[in-house]
Protein backbone atom coordinates (compact mmCIF):
# COMPACT_ATOMS: atom_id res chain seq x y z
CA UNK A 1 0.00 0.00 0.00
CA UNK A 2 1.50 3.48 -1.37
CA UNK A 3 1.82 6.03 -3.61
CA UNK A 4 0.05 5.04 -6.83
CA UNK A 5 1.72 4.84 -10.49
CA UNK A 6 -0.10 7.84 -12.50
CA UNK A 7 -1.45 7.68 -15.64
CA UNK A 8 -1.69 11.25 -17.59
CA UNK A 9 -3.50 12.10 -21.19
CA UNK A 10 -1.69 14.90 -22.84
CA UNK A 11 -3.07 16.74 -24.90
CA UNK A 12 -1.38 18.59 -27.95
CA UNK A 13 -2.54 22.36 -28.19
CA UNK A 14 -2.33 24.69 -31.30
CA UNK A 15 -4.07 28.22 -31.18
CA UNK A 16 -6.46 27.08 -28.63
CA UNK A 17 -7.48 24.05 -30.70
CA UNK A 18 -6.11 20.13 -29.39
CA UNK A 19 -4.26 18.51 -32.37
CA UNK A 20 -3.48 15.03 -33.05
CA UNK A 21 -7.58 14.44 -33.01
CA UNK A 22 -9.45 13.33 -30.25
CA UNK A 23 -12.18 10.98 -31.00
CA UNK A 24 -14.68 10.26 -28.11
CA UNK A 25 -17.63 8.84 -29.10
CA UNK A 26 -20.27 11.36 -27.33
CA UNK A 27 -17.95 14.38 -27.17
CA UNK A 28 -19.23 17.56 -28.98
CA UNK A 29 -16.66 19.42 -30.04
CA UNK A 30 -13.09 16.76 -30.69
CA UNK A 31 -10.78 20.30 -30.75
CA UNK A 32 -11.95 21.59 -27.46
CA UNK A 33 -9.02 21.58 -24.78
CA UNK A 34 -11.56 22.00 -22.03
CA UNK A 35 -13.88 19.82 -23.06
CA UNK A 36 -11.22 17.09 -23.41
CA UNK A 37 -9.76 18.19 -20.21
CA UNK A 38 -13.43 17.60 -18.60
CA UNK A 39 -13.69 14.35 -19.76
CA UNK A 40 -10.66 12.86 -18.72
CA UNK A 41 -10.80 14.64 -15.00
CA UNK A 42 -14.27 12.55 -15.13
CA UNK A 43 -12.64 9.55 -16.28
CA UNK A 44 -9.86 9.59 -13.08
CA UNK A 45 -6.70 10.76 -15.10
CA UNK A 46 -4.58 11.18 -12.12
CA UNK A 47 -2.74 14.53 -14.22
CA UNK A 48 -3.66 16.20 -17.28
CA UNK A 49 -0.84 17.64 -19.20
CA UNK A 50 -1.31 20.59 -21.80
CA UNK A 51 1.41 21.11 -24.48
CA UNK A 52 1.30 24.27 -26.54
CA UNK A 53 2.70 23.92 -29.64
CA UNK A 54 1.55 27.26 -30.49
CA UNK A 55 4.65 29.20 -32.68
CA UNK A 56 2.68 32.50 -32.61
CA UNK A 57 2.82 35.12 -29.73
CA UNK A 58 -0.52 36.01 -30.07
CA UNK A 59 -1.92 32.19 -30.19
CA UNK A 60 0.25 31.99 -26.69
CA UNK A 61 -2.18 34.36 -25.21
CA UNK A 62 -4.92 32.14 -26.07
CA UNK A 63 -3.22 29.55 -24.27
CA UNK A 64 -3.57 31.10 -21.32
CA UNK A 65 -6.93 31.82 -21.50
CA UNK A 66 -7.63 28.10 -22.06
CA UNK A 67 -5.34 27.17 -19.30
CA UNK A 68 -7.76 29.21 -17.05
CA UNK A 69 -10.76 27.78 -18.47
CA UNK A 70 -9.36 24.26 -17.78
CA UNK A 71 -8.56 24.71 -13.91
CA UNK A 72 -11.65 26.59 -13.34
CA UNK A 73 -12.94 22.87 -13.62
CA UNK A 74 -10.01 20.58 -13.84
CA UNK A 75 -9.52 19.65 -9.68
CA UNK A 76 -6.63 17.40 -11.17
CA UNK A 77 -3.20 18.53 -11.17
CA UNK A 78 -2.59 20.75 -14.65
CA UNK A 79 0.86 20.50 -16.20
CA UNK A 80 1.45 23.41 -19.16
CA UNK A 81 4.63 22.61 -21.42
CA UNK A 82 5.28 24.45 -24.37
CA UNK A 83 7.56 27.54 -25.39
CA UNK A 84 8.55 28.31 -21.83
CA UNK A 85 11.33 30.35 -21.52
CA UNK A 86 11.48 32.44 -18.87
CA UNK A 87 10.62 33.08 -15.08
CA UNK A 88 7.72 35.31 -16.42
CA UNK A 89 6.39 32.84 -18.33
CA UNK A 90 6.54 30.46 -15.91
CA UNK A 91 4.31 33.04 -13.67
CA UNK A 92 2.14 33.79 -16.13
CA UNK A 93 1.07 29.86 -16.60
CA UNK A 94 1.19 29.51 -12.69
CA UNK A 95 -1.29 32.50 -12.04
CA UNK A 96 -3.75 31.10 -15.34
CA UNK A 97 -3.98 27.83 -12.71
CA UNK A 98 -1.01 25.63 -13.91
CA UNK A 99 -0.05 23.21 -10.93
CA UNK A 100 3.60 22.43 -12.64
CA UNK A 101 5.42 24.24 -15.43
CA UNK A 102 7.48 21.92 -18.33
CA UNK A 103 10.55 23.50 -19.15
CA UNK A 104 12.42 22.07 -22.16
CA UNK A 105 14.45 23.60 -24.69
CA UNK A 106 15.18 26.64 -22.45
CA UNK A 107 16.52 24.19 -19.87
CA UNK A 108 19.35 23.22 -22.42
CA UNK A 109 20.10 26.99 -24.09
CA UNK A 110 19.77 28.44 -20.21
CA UNK A 111 20.39 25.91 -17.26
CA UNK A 112 20.59 28.25 -14.59
CA UNK A 113 16.70 28.98 -15.90
CA UNK A 114 15.60 25.91 -13.98
CA UNK A 115 17.55 27.05 -10.40
CA UNK A 116 15.95 30.24 -10.33
CA UNK A 117 12.45 28.47 -11.26
CA UNK A 118 12.82 26.42 -8.89
CA UNK A 119 13.74 28.86 -5.86
CA UNK A 120 10.99 31.40 -7.12
CA UNK A 121 8.26 28.64 -7.25
CA UNK A 122 9.61 25.50 -5.45
CA UNK A 123 10.83 22.31 -7.01
CA UNK A 124 7.41 20.77 -6.95
CA UNK A 125 6.13 22.85 -10.04
CA UNK A 126 9.21 22.54 -12.12
CA UNK A 127 9.27 19.83 -14.66
CA UNK A 128 11.48 19.09 -16.71
CA UNK A 129 11.12 17.91 -20.50
CA UNK A 130 14.10 15.68 -22.02
CA UNK A 131 13.46 14.67 -25.34
CA UNK A 132 15.85 11.90 -25.98
CA UNK A 133 17.29 9.53 -28.74
CA UNK A 134 19.25 6.49 -28.89
CA UNK A 135 23.18 7.33 -30.07
CA UNK A 136 24.89 4.52 -29.59
CA UNK A 137 28.83 4.23 -28.69
CA UNK A 138 31.10 2.64 -31.87
CA UNK A 139 31.20 0.33 -29.24
CA UNK A 140 27.63 -0.40 -29.82
CA UNK A 141 26.84 0.35 -25.68
CA UNK A 142 23.19 2.32 -25.89
CA UNK A 143 23.57 6.26 -25.23
CA UNK A 144 20.73 8.83 -25.46
CA UNK A 145 21.14 11.93 -26.50
CA UNK A 146 19.26 15.24 -26.47
CA UNK A 147 17.80 16.13 -29.47
CA UNK A 148 15.42 19.06 -29.91
CA UNK A 149 13.38 20.77 -33.14
CA UNK A 150 11.30 18.17 -32.76
CA UNK A 151 13.86 15.37 -32.68
CA UNK A 152 15.49 16.44 -35.65
CA UNK A 153 18.28 18.75 -34.08
CA UNK A 154 21.40 16.63 -31.68
CA UNK A 155 23.18 18.84 -28.75
CA UNK A 156 25.60 16.09 -27.90
CA UNK A 157 24.13 16.04 -24.45
CA UNK A 158 23.96 12.99 -22.76
CA UNK A 159 20.11 12.50 -21.85
CA UNK A 160 20.83 10.60 -18.91
CA UNK A 161 24.11 12.83 -17.29
CA UNK A 162 21.36 15.78 -18.05
CA UNK A 163 18.16 14.45 -15.94
CA UNK A 164 21.00 14.20 -12.81
CA UNK A 165 22.23 17.81 -13.83
CA UNK A 166 18.82 18.77 -13.83
CA UNK A 167 17.67 16.78 -9.94
CA UNK A 168 20.58 18.73 -8.99
CA UNK A 169 19.32 22.39 -10.11
CA UNK A 170 16.30 21.81 -8.58
CA UNK A 171 13.57 20.15 -10.77
CA UNK A 172 10.73 18.25 -9.02
CA UNK A 173 10.47 15.88 -11.91
CA UNK A 174 11.51 14.58 -15.12
CA UNK A 175 9.50 14.28 -17.95
CA UNK A 176 11.38 11.56 -20.57
CA UNK A 177 9.71 11.14 -23.76
CA UNK A 178 11.38 8.72 -26.49
CA UNK A 179 11.76 10.79 -29.90
CA UNK A 180 12.59 7.13 -31.70
CA UNK A 181 9.24 6.15 -30.10
CA UNK A 182 6.88 9.36 -30.21
CA UNK A 183 4.27 8.60 -32.48
CA UNK A 184 5.40 4.82 -33.21
CA UNK A 185 2.84 2.91 -30.97
CA UNK A 186 5.41 0.48 -30.27
CA UNK A 187 6.10 1.27 -26.73
CA UNK A 188 8.31 3.11 -24.48
CA UNK A 189 12.22 2.38 -24.84
CA UNK A 190 12.58 1.31 -21.71
CA UNK A 191 16.78 1.67 -21.69
CA UNK A 192 16.76 5.80 -21.18
CA UNK A 193 13.66 4.98 -18.88
CA UNK A 194 15.38 2.59 -16.89
CA UNK A 195 18.74 4.57 -17.21
CA UNK A 196 17.08 8.11 -15.84
CA UNK A 197 14.97 6.26 -13.08
CA UNK A 198 17.67 4.98 -11.54
CA UNK A 199 20.11 7.72 -11.98
CA UNK A 200 17.77 10.24 -10.17
CA UNK A 201 15.40 10.56 -6.95
CA UNK A 202 12.99 12.64 -8.13
CA UNK A 203 9.85 11.18 -10.30
CA UNK A 204 9.90 9.92 -13.65
CA UNK A 205 7.08 10.25 -15.98
CA UNK A 206 7.49 7.91 -19.44
CA UNK A 207 6.28 9.66 -22.28
CA UNK A 208 6.18 8.17 -26.17
CA UNK A 209 5.62 5.43 -28.40
CA UNK A 210 2.66 4.06 -26.12
CA UNK A 211 0.16 1.92 -28.46
CA UNK A 212 -1.75 -0.67 -25.67
CA UNK A 213 -2.51 -0.81 -22.03
CA UNK A 214 0.86 -3.65 -21.83
CA UNK A 215 3.40 -0.64 -22.74
CA UNK A 216 1.93 1.27 -19.89
CA UNK A 217 2.83 -1.93 -17.69
CA UNK A 218 6.09 -2.11 -18.91
CA UNK A 219 6.83 1.30 -18.99
CA UNK A 220 6.08 1.08 -15.00
CA UNK A 221 7.92 -2.31 -14.20
CA UNK A 222 10.83 -2.46 -16.47
CA UNK A 223 11.33 0.89 -16.85
CA UNK A 224 10.70 2.02 -13.87
CA UNK A 225 8.42 5.10 -14.31
CA UNK A 226 6.75 6.73 -11.22
CA UNK A 227 3.85 8.12 -14.10
CA UNK A 228 2.74 7.26 -17.70
CA UNK A 229 1.90 9.70 -20.46
CA UNK A 230 -0.13 9.06 -23.30
CA UNK A 231 -2.28 10.71 -25.87
CA UNK A 232 -3.57 9.09 -28.77
CA UNK A 233 -4.76 5.41 -27.44
CA UNK A 234 -7.11 7.68 -25.10
CA UNK A 235 -7.75 10.62 -27.28
CA UNK A 236 -9.32 7.59 -30.12
CA UNK A 237 -11.12 6.15 -27.19
CA UNK A 238 -9.23 2.99 -27.95
CA UNK A 239 -8.62 2.60 -24.24
CA UNK A 240 -10.46 4.62 -21.55
CA UNK A 241 -8.42 5.67 -18.50
CA UNK A 242 -10.40 3.46 -16.17
CA UNK A 243 -9.75 0.22 -18.27
CA UNK A 244 -5.70 1.44 -17.77
CA UNK A 245 -5.70 1.43 -14.16
CA UNK A 246 -7.70 -1.77 -14.48
CA UNK A 247 -4.97 -3.44 -16.42
CA UNK A 248 -2.61 -2.02 -14.34
CA UNK A 249 -3.95 -3.06 -11.51
CA UNK A 250 -3.92 -6.63 -12.76
CA UNK A 251 -0.33 -6.71 -13.06
CA UNK A 252 -0.33 -6.03 -9.16
CA UNK A 253 0.70 -2.22 -9.90
CA UNK A 254 -1.01 0.07 -7.38
CA UNK A 255 -3.57 2.86 -9.11
CA UNK A 256 -5.72 5.01 -7.99
CA UNK A 257 -9.12 3.97 -8.42
CA UNK B 1 -23.90 28.83 5.06
CA UNK B 2 -20.13 29.28 3.63
CA UNK B 3 -20.53 32.98 4.00
CA UNK B 4 -17.23 34.46 2.92
CA UNK B 5 -14.02 32.32 2.57
CA UNK B 6 -10.81 34.37 2.73
CA UNK B 7 -7.79 32.50 0.64
CA UNK B 8 -4.75 34.78 2.20
CA UNK B 9 -2.40 35.68 -0.54
CA UNK B 10 1.21 36.25 0.56
CA UNK B 11 2.67 36.45 -3.02
CA UNK B 12 3.65 32.65 -3.36
CA UNK B 13 2.11 31.19 -6.56
CA UNK B 14 -1.26 29.82 -7.91
CA UNK B 15 -3.54 30.40 -5.45
CA UNK B 16 -6.55 30.26 -8.71
CA UNK B 17 -6.69 26.60 -8.34
CA UNK B 18 -7.94 27.00 -4.32
CA UNK B 19 -10.36 29.48 -5.40
CA UNK B 20 -11.77 27.86 -8.21
CA UNK B 21 -12.68 24.29 -6.15
CA UNK B 22 -13.83 26.71 -2.94
CA UNK B 23 -16.48 28.37 -5.65
CA UNK B 24 -16.72 24.81 -7.26
CA UNK B 25 -18.67 23.24 -4.53
CA UNK B 26 -20.72 26.38 -3.25
CA UNK B 27 -18.95 28.95 -1.01
CA UNK B 28 -20.56 31.94 -1.98
CA UNK B 29 -18.28 34.44 -1.39
CA UNK B 30 -14.33 33.70 -1.72
CA UNK B 31 -11.82 36.92 -1.75
CA UNK B 32 -8.10 35.70 -2.84
CA UNK B 33 -6.65 38.88 -0.60
CA UNK B 34 -3.79 40.09 2.06
CA UNK B 35 -5.43 42.75 3.05
CA UNK B 36 -6.53 42.53 6.75
CA UNK B 37 -9.97 44.07 6.59
CA UNK B 38 -10.99 41.57 4.31
CA UNK B 39 -9.38 39.03 5.94
CA UNK B 40 -10.90 40.26 9.54
CA UNK B 41 -14.30 40.55 8.13
CA UNK B 42 -14.41 36.62 6.70
CA UNK B 43 -16.32 34.29 7.85
CA UNK B 44 -14.04 31.35 6.75
CA UNK B 45 -10.06 31.52 6.33
CA UNK B 46 -7.95 29.43 3.93
CA UNK B 47 -4.26 29.08 4.56
CA UNK B 48 -2.25 28.41 1.66
CA UNK B 49 1.21 27.54 0.92
CA UNK B 50 3.58 26.68 -2.23
CA UNK B 51 7.09 27.11 -2.63
CA UNK B 52 10.42 27.44 -0.29
CA UNK B 53 9.63 27.84 3.55
CA UNK B 54 11.87 30.76 3.87
CA UNK B 55 10.64 32.95 1.33
CA UNK B 56 7.07 32.20 2.48
CA UNK B 57 8.00 32.72 5.88
CA UNK B 58 9.42 36.17 5.39
CA UNK B 59 6.36 37.31 3.43
CA UNK B 60 4.05 35.83 6.13
CA UNK B 61 5.19 37.76 8.45
CA UNK B 62 6.28 40.95 5.99
CA UNK B 63 2.14 41.21 5.50
CA UNK B 64 1.50 40.36 8.73
CA UNK B 65 -0.65 37.32 7.91
CA UNK B 66 0.79 35.72 11.14
CA UNK B 67 -1.13 38.25 13.43
CA UNK B 68 -4.37 37.69 11.40
CA UNK B 69 -3.71 34.50 11.44
CA UNK B 70 -3.99 34.27 14.94
CA UNK B 71 -6.79 36.50 15.68
CA UNK B 72 -8.86 34.20 13.25
CA UNK B 73 -7.72 31.14 15.94
CA UNK B 74 -8.00 32.69 18.63
CA UNK B 75 -10.08 35.90 19.07
CA UNK B 76 -12.47 35.24 16.24
CA UNK B 77 -12.34 31.27 16.65
CA UNK B 78 -13.56 30.66 12.59
CA UNK B 79 -13.34 27.71 10.85
CA UNK B 80 -9.36 27.96 9.58
CA UNK B 81 -7.50 25.35 7.05
CA UNK B 82 -4.22 25.09 6.31
CA UNK B 83 -2.64 23.86 2.72
CA UNK B 84 0.55 22.02 2.35
CA UNK B 85 3.22 24.79 3.13
CA UNK B 86 0.64 26.82 4.90
CA UNK B 87 0.44 23.56 6.88
CA UNK B 88 3.74 23.26 7.76
CA UNK B 89 4.30 26.89 8.41
CA UNK B 90 1.88 26.15 11.73
CA UNK B 91 4.69 24.16 13.16
CA UNK B 92 7.58 25.36 15.60
CA UNK B 93 10.51 24.89 12.88
CA UNK B 94 11.22 23.11 9.31
CA UNK B 95 14.77 21.58 8.02
CA UNK B 96 14.02 23.52 4.72
CA UNK B 97 16.72 25.88 3.86
CA UNK B 98 19.13 25.05 6.28
CA UNK B 99 16.24 25.49 9.21
CA UNK B 100 13.73 28.30 9.34
CA UNK B 101 11.71 28.85 12.18
CA UNK B 102 7.86 28.80 11.44
CA UNK B 103 5.15 29.83 13.58
CA UNK B 104 4.85 27.68 16.31
CA UNK B 105 0.80 27.39 16.48
CA UNK B 106 1.28 23.55 16.47
CA UNK B 107 4.20 22.88 18.55
CA UNK B 108 6.35 20.11 15.89
CA UNK B 109 8.94 19.68 13.75
CA UNK B 110 9.11 19.46 9.52
CA UNK B 111 11.73 17.50 8.47
CA UNK B 112 13.34 16.24 4.87
CA UNK B 113 11.71 12.54 3.94
CA UNK B 114 15.96 11.30 3.68
CA UNK B 115 17.85 10.09 1.31
CA UNK B 116 17.74 7.59 0.17
CA UNK B 117 14.10 6.51 1.23
CA UNK B 118 12.80 3.13 1.21
CA UNK B 119 9.28 1.64 2.05
CA UNK B 120 9.00 -1.35 4.49
CA UNK B 121 10.27 -3.72 1.34
CA UNK B 122 12.99 -2.25 0.88
CA UNK B 123 11.95 -0.32 -2.57
CA UNK B 124 13.72 3.10 -3.48
CA UNK B 125 11.12 5.84 -3.42
CA UNK B 126 11.25 9.18 -4.77
CA UNK B 127 11.42 12.80 -3.38
CA UNK B 128 9.43 14.64 -3.54
CA UNK B 129 6.96 12.59 -2.45
CA UNK B 130 4.50 13.44 -5.74
CA UNK B 131 0.71 11.76 -6.28
CA UNK B 132 -2.15 10.13 -4.54
CA UNK B 133 -1.41 8.42 -1.53
CA UNK B 134 -4.10 6.80 0.90
CA UNK B 135 -4.88 8.88 3.77
CA UNK B 136 -5.88 7.28 7.13
CA UNK B 137 -8.16 8.53 8.92
CA UNK B 138 -6.53 8.48 12.55
CA UNK B 139 -9.53 10.10 14.19
CA UNK B 140 -13.04 10.90 13.51
CA UNK B 141 -13.57 14.40 12.45
CA UNK B 142 -16.08 17.14 10.94
CA UNK B 143 -14.17 17.60 7.42
CA UNK B 144 -13.82 13.33 6.83
CA UNK B 145 -17.63 13.35 6.57
CA UNK B 146 -18.69 11.75 4.04
CA UNK B 147 -14.71 10.44 2.57
CA UNK B 148 -14.33 6.85 3.19
CA UNK B 149 -11.01 6.41 5.08
CA UNK B 150 -8.22 5.32 3.24
CA UNK B 151 -8.61 7.63 0.52
CA UNK B 152 -6.17 8.84 -2.02
CA UNK B 153 -5.06 12.33 -1.80
CA UNK B 154 -3.16 14.88 -4.34
CA UNK B 155 0.58 15.24 -2.47
CA UNK B 156 3.64 17.09 -3.56
CA UNK B 157 6.43 17.93 -0.57
CA UNK B 158 9.85 16.93 0.11
CA UNK B 159 9.47 18.06 3.77
CA UNK B 160 6.76 16.26 6.07
CA UNK B 161 5.38 17.27 9.53
CA UNK B 162 5.35 15.82 13.08
CA UNK B 163 3.04 17.54 15.74
CA UNK B 164 4.33 16.39 19.25
CA UNK B 165 0.73 16.63 20.41
CA UNK B 166 0.27 12.79 18.66
CA UNK B 167 -3.46 13.87 19.52
CA UNK B 168 -3.81 16.11 17.15
CA UNK B 169 -3.14 14.13 14.31
CA UNK B 170 -6.10 13.58 12.46
CA UNK B 171 -4.72 11.36 9.18
CA UNK B 172 -1.58 9.84 8.32
CA UNK B 173 0.19 8.57 5.13
CA UNK B 174 3.13 6.40 4.51
CA UNK B 175 5.97 7.16 2.49
CA UNK B 176 9.33 5.69 3.81
CA UNK B 177 7.83 7.20 6.86
CA UNK B 178 4.50 7.63 8.81
CA UNK B 179 3.87 11.75 8.28
CA UNK B 180 0.90 13.81 9.73
CA UNK B 181 -1.30 14.27 6.69
CA UNK B 182 -3.84 16.06 8.77
CA UNK B 183 -3.66 17.83 12.37
CA UNK B 184 -6.97 19.41 14.06
CA UNK B 185 -7.62 21.24 16.67
CA UNK B 186 -10.43 23.13 17.72
CA UNK B 187 -11.29 25.70 14.60
CA UNK B 188 -7.67 24.72 12.74
CA UNK B 189 -7.56 21.71 10.40
CA UNK B 190 -4.27 22.00 8.55
CA UNK B 191 -3.66 19.48 5.12
CA UNK B 192 -0.35 18.26 4.28
CA UNK B 193 -2.17 17.53 0.77
CA UNK B 194 -3.78 19.60 -1.83
CA UNK B 195 -7.66 19.11 -1.40
CA UNK B 196 -8.20 21.35 -4.51
CA UNK B 197 -6.12 18.74 -6.30
CA UNK B 198 -7.58 15.94 -5.25
CA UNK B 199 -10.83 15.01 -7.32
CA UNK B 200 -13.98 13.80 -6.01
CA UNK B 201 -12.33 13.81 -1.91
CA UNK B 202 -10.42 17.15 -2.20
CA UNK B 203 -13.51 18.94 -3.66
CA UNK B 204 -15.69 16.68 -0.63
CA UNK B 205 -13.20 17.82 2.28
CA UNK B 206 -13.60 22.04 0.94
CA UNK B 207 -17.03 21.08 1.08
CA UNK B 208 -17.05 19.97 4.53
CA UNK B 209 -14.84 23.18 5.40
CA UNK B 210 -17.39 25.46 3.95
CA UNK B 211 -20.32 24.31 5.99
CA UNK B 212 -18.09 23.48 9.03
CA UNK B 213 -19.41 24.94 12.55
CA UNK B 214 -16.35 24.11 15.22
CA UNK B 215 -17.93 23.96 18.40
CA UNK B 216 -14.98 25.81 20.54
Amino acid sequence: MGLAKRIIPCLDVDNGRVVKGVNFVDIRDAGDPVEIARRYNEQGADEITFLDITASHQGRETTVHTVEAIAREVFIPLTVGGGIRSVEDIRTMLNAGADKVSINTAAIHEPELVRRASQRFGAQCIVVAIDAKRVDDVDGQPRWEIFTHGGRKPTGIDAVAWAVKMAELGAGEILLTSMDRDGTKNGFELGVTRAITDAVDIPVIASGGVGNLQHLVDGILLGGADAVLAASIFHFGEYTVPQAKIYLAEHGIEVRS
Amino acid sequence: MSGTVAVIDYGMGNLHSVASALEHVGAERVVVTCDAGEIRAADRVVFPGVGAIRDCMAEIRRLHCDELLQLALTEQRKPVLAICVGMQALMTDSEENGGVSCLNIIPGRVRHFGHPLQDADGQRLKVPHMGWNRVRQVRPHALWQGIPDDSRFYFVHSYYVTAEDRSLVAGSVEYGVTADAALARDNLFAAQFHPEKSHTAGLQLLRNFIEWNPAC
